[in-house]
């Protein structure tokens, strides 16, 4: 299987199947964690940020998921690879006035860039209040006639990219700020009645990934509505149908030899196989730590440990490296890049 | 999945169906080379003056790809290219060979960009570059962006509802596609045809989502939602695609969307249209849009003076009846949903006066916010 498709996405890689693995209690040999460390640390960019791989332009995606994959392995090590103040520089130079962010510099714009700013922002501790200004009314204007967002203001909502913004927005605190009711209805009306999936746009075909991304907003949205006063909420469940998703993950996405897959008679992937088992964790667990139930479908040891559905890393390695930044002090900026990436005190 | 092997496997390539002739056979005749075969950029003189560049990948790579000797040939030279550079022809010719093994490399694309600004190069050639590319791979993002930084750069949309009816020809909802679509349309200010450009499509396909999301686009930039006789004009368009295909999401999804900023109830009308509708064209997204009907109603009843609590108490009970039917018989895969807003209707507008109200059928108390435990 031809895999160079793949290699302006490595720091992708090390996520998706670190991610795998913690949600299947495999621990990471220490080795392996130390030479992803020092990947990663290859990866990054001089001017801050990560890259595809080294060598390459640094991008938002490729830093989302690689500081998802460092936080994973949790180590000192690991915290120690993020260069934060250089970090910071990067994600100043793709922000734009309007308050939406390129993907990289001389790159396209979607909602995507925002969710994975502020997650390594909010991460990192290098968050502000300037740096996502504006931000939220552009996520806000993604948010469509069908309830759910789309990429960019005026697109079909999709299921990825209504996870991001709605994520974002959590880390921002401004969450209430969505028609909570309409992206309610739209994302309980993405799970498919027969195949138990969900599709990732009305009239789509059901795909195993959207089990993370469709159903990984109804955690979202549980919490937004009971901080905006909603006293009727359930105290056990997800608002959708747990069980049908974990039997279309686990009846049909499955591949004997290993992996998990988007439908039967797709091939396996690292992608699908991260976020089919995210999926299955969020079908599996509802609530957090004082309050938690526990749909186990098939035998105990298809129990995944749960995952934090902003983040959709463990939500222990989420606590422990917010603790492990918080300790610093937030950088201040060291200068202001332009579109061009050129520097302007 | 345990053990290191296995956990960081390398992933195979396997390049082998090109046109590109392989190393093992030798040029044996220096007079008759054929000019199609594959030269590696190592083997090639008007580069040797360039030192490649291997990847850095470190003593204990991970993630590793196995890359082809092309590949990693070309791109030796890219980065021997990006590091001292290079802003020449032959710089140019290489971004296409490095594009053609990885079209998702966007420190590729960018360096092409730029190199395209240094050489001031023809930028029709370009599009007409662009347009094989994507139409070969119209999933990836790097291909729609560059096109639309060679469209603003010759400020010539002339081409693209074209070229994009065609890739929506093949893939009738490849979102880049529309992103583009939309991109063009309000930058260069043509709207003119493009209702009817969506309406063909839904004709070819009633539940086509991307279509009715573009019909919302046109007209809420073009004559908008407000003026009575287009609303009206669109709710005859809806019922009607729904009277040919009544279990199409789409079209409800696009009716209660147009209506929901005003209120589904201020429409004088609609709700015996729909409930004519429910006796032979039923569906969950009818009782779903009855329902929102009833709720908007509720809404909107006591906002009024004068408010007949005989109706309101009506409109709540056919709410709840919906919510029920609904989470057990017609739409049961959201039971919880269902449940829920049948919860929240009966706690909104409900009193104790519902006393034939038989007890909410889900088994969970109700617990107040104050009282409620950090959900999260």
């Amino acid at each position: 299987l031809n895999r160079n498709c793949l290699d302006a996405s490595r720091p992708w890689l090390c996520f998706w199947i670190l991610h795998s693995l913690e949600l299947l209690q495999e621990p990471i040999p220490a080795a392996v964690a130390s030479d992803v460390c020092q990947f990663l640390a290859r990866c990054q960019s001089p001017t801050g940020g990560f890259a595809g791989g080294p060598g390459q332009h640094a991008h938002l995606a490729p830093t989302y998921a690689a500081v998802n994959a460092l936080c994973i392995i949790g180590t000192d090590e690991a915290y120690n690879v993020i260069d934060r103040e250089k970090l910071l520089d990067f994600l100043w130079s793709v922000k734009q006035p309007d308050g939406s962010f390129v993907m990289h510099v001389g790159g396209e714009v979607d909602v995507r860039s925002a969710y994975c700013a502020a997650s390594v922002a909010s991460l990192t501790n290098i968050l502000t209040p300037k740096l996502f200004e504006n931000t939220t009314n552009w996520i806000l204007s993604c948010q469509n006639w069908e309830g759910g967002l789309s990429g960019v203001p005026g697109l079909e909502a999709h299921g990825g990219y209504t996870f991001c913004g709605t994520a974002a927005l959590v880390i921002l605190g401004k969450e209430h700020m969505l028609d909570l009711k309409a992206l309610l209805r739209w994302v309980v009306s993405r799970q498919m009645r027969f195949e138990g999936g969900f599709q990732g746009r009305c009239n789509k075909l059901v795909d195993g990934c959207y089990s993370f991304w469709q159903a990984g907003l109804l955690p979202l949205l549980h919490r937004a509505l009971y901080k905006e006063g909603e006293s009727e909420l359930s105290q056990q469940r997800w608002m959708f149908e747990q069980q049908a998703l974990q039997e279309y993950i686990l009846l049909c996405c499955q591949n004997p030899t290993g992996g998990l897959l988007d439908k039967p008679g797709k091939s396996r992937d690292f992608y699908h196989t991260c976020y089919c088992l995210s999926g299955l964790s969020i079908a599996q667990h509802f609530g957090n730590m004082d309050n938690h139930y526990e749909v186990i479908l098939g035998k105990e040891e298809n129990r995944l440990a749960p995952t934090h559905p902003v983040y959709n890393i463990c939500p222990e390695k989420v606590a422990q490296a917010l603790q492990h930044f918080l300790r610093m002090p937030v950088p201040e900026i060291h200068f202001r890049s332009n579109k061009r990436g050129r520097s302007v005190k | 999945m345990s053990g290191i092997e296995e956990t960081v496997e390398s992933v195979q390539v396997n390049e082998g169906k090109e046109f590109d002739v392989e190393v093992e056979e030798h040029i044996e005749d220096e007079f008759a080379v054929d000019p199609t075969r594959y030269i590696f950029y190592r083997d090639r003189k008007e580069w040797a003056d360039l030192e490649p560049v291997p990847q850095d990948d470190g003593p204990n790579p991970v993630v590793k790809i196995a890359y082809s000797e092309k590949f990693s040939d070309v791109y030796d030279y890219f980065r021997a290219l990006l590091k001292n550079d290079e802003k020449t022809e032959r710089a140019f010719a290489l971004t296409a060979d490095a594009i053609d093994l990885n079209a998702a490399n966007y420190t590729v694309w960018h360096y092409r960009r730029v190199l395209l600004q240094a050489l001031s190069k023809d930028l029709k050639e370009e599009m007409k570059y662009i347009t094989n590319i994507i139409e070969e791979q119209p999933k990836n993002y790097q291909v729609w962006h560059h096109r639309r930084m060679v469209v603003e750069w010759l400020n010539d949309p002339s081409e693209e509802l074209r070229f994009i009816a065609d890739i929506l020809s093949q893939d009738a909802k490849n979102y880049h596609a529309w992103q583009h679509r939309q991109w063009v349309i309000q930058e260069y200010k043509l709207w003119d045809n493009e209702l009817e450009f969506v309406e063909n499509l839904l004709e070819e396909d009633v539940r086509n989502n991307s279509a009715w999301n573009q019909r919302h686009f046109v007209i809420s930039h073009t004559t908008g939602f407000s003026d009575p006789a287009v609303v009206e004009r669109e709710i005859q368009y809806c019922l009607n695609q729904i009277r040919k295909a009544p279990h199409n999401e789409s079209a409800w999804n696009y009716l209660k969307g147009m209506l929901q900023d005003r209120g589904l109830s201020s429409q004088p009308g609609l709700l015996e249209r729909v409930l004519e509708l429910k006796e032979t064209h039923c569906s969950p997204y009818l009782l779903a849009f009855l329902f929102d009907c009833y709720e908007d109603a509720l809404e909107n009843i006591t906002q009024k003076e004068k408010v007949e609590e005989e109706e309101q108490k009506e409109t709540l009970r056919k709410a709840l009846e919906i919510c029920r039917l609904l989470a057990q018989e017609k739409d049961t895969i959201r039971k919880e949903y269902w449940e829920f807003l049948g919860r929240s209707l009966r706690n909104k507008y409900g009193n104790g006066a519902l006393s034939d109200e038989p007890m909410a059928e889900n088994p969970e108390p109700s617990i107040s916010a104050s009282q409620s435990q950090e959900a999260s």
